[in-house]
């Protein structure tokens, strides 16, 4: 599968993911390689380990703001830090497990783990160049980072 | 008013998911009586309050949903049990299947999916 069929997969994933959960239309900004700086993450990253044909991670990264707006969204009443870091563990592992459908059984993902924080640091597997998909949702930003090698 | 003849079990890792299929089933018929966050509590709740009914995520910590499913058959053939899992690929669907389960709704849904799987699942 070429790189940018690799891409499209996980932004269909994005795309579907807020029509359907939200029901409130995301775009897409283009995607880019981080090239030198690892990409900068924002207050909740929700990351997936992947196993299998395939390995590295998925993390999506969005702003407190953003993450609670959703939960109001989805009727949520508690905007605690508990529901706002499994949420983000949550969207993460939908677009990760979503992309089986093209990747196949064999792309084995993790449960999600959750770091807090604009600080943290997120780690990359050696030899591999981080994809960022820039999200657009509302006035919130986003990224989606996606991380594969093999 | 229709008479409450299922009794629904919840079975997610994710608290606001567990929390959204709770608040989103609009079935008369359908009583929420519990939820867990893995296939270890799941199997214990079973035995406290008897679903006949109940919907399973698959990647879960402690023991996956497939594993689960089987274990719930395995002790309540009868037993209706809905996977709603981002394991968007046909194996998975079909592996839950074979495991036991009666249907298969994909993550992410709308209430009106989710409504429309529980009916459908509670008349098979």
């Amino acid at each position: 599968m070429s790189l940018e069929s690799q891409v499209a997969v996980f932004v269909d994933g994005v795309l579907n993911y807020f029509d359907t959960t939200v029901q409130q239309s995301a775009q897409c900004g283009t995607p880019h390689l981080a090239l030198s700086d690892k990409p900068e993450i924002s207050d909740y990253t929700g990351v997936i380990q992947v196993t299998g044909k395939r390995s590295g991670m998925v993390a999506f990264t969005a702003p407190k703001s953003m993450l609670s707006v959703m939960l109001m969204r989805m009727q949520e009443t508690d905007m605690g830090h508990e529901n706002l870091c499994d949420l983000v563990g949550e969207i993460a592992n939908t677009l990760s497990g979503n992309a089986r459908r093209d990747f196949g059984h064999q792309f084995q993902i993790s449960v999600p783990s959750v770091l807090s924080g604009r600080d943290s640091k997120l780690e990359y597997p050696a030899d591999t160049r981080p994809i960022v998909i820039p999200i657009d949702w509302r006035n919130y930003h986003a990224r989606l980072i996606v991380c594969l090698g093999g | 008013m229709n008479e409450v003849t299922h009794r629904l079990m919840v079975v997610d890792d994710s608290n606001v998911i567990r929390r959204r299929i709770e608040r989103a089933n609009e079935l008369p018929e359908v009583e929420f009586v519990g939820a867990a966050r893995n296939g270890v509590e799941a199997l214990a709740m079973y035995e406290a309050v008897h679903p006949t009914l109940v919907t399973m995520d698959l990647t879960m910590p402690e023991m996956d949903g497939a594993e689960c499913v089987a274990k719930l058959v395995q002790r309540d053939p009868g037993i209706k049990i809905l996977v709603i899992s981002a394991l968007a690929d046909k194996l998975t669907a079909i592996d839950a299947l074979e495991k036991g389960a009666s249907g298969f709704l994909c993550k992410p849904f709308t209430d009106r999916q989710l409504n429309e799987a529980l009916r459908k699942l509670i008349r098979t």
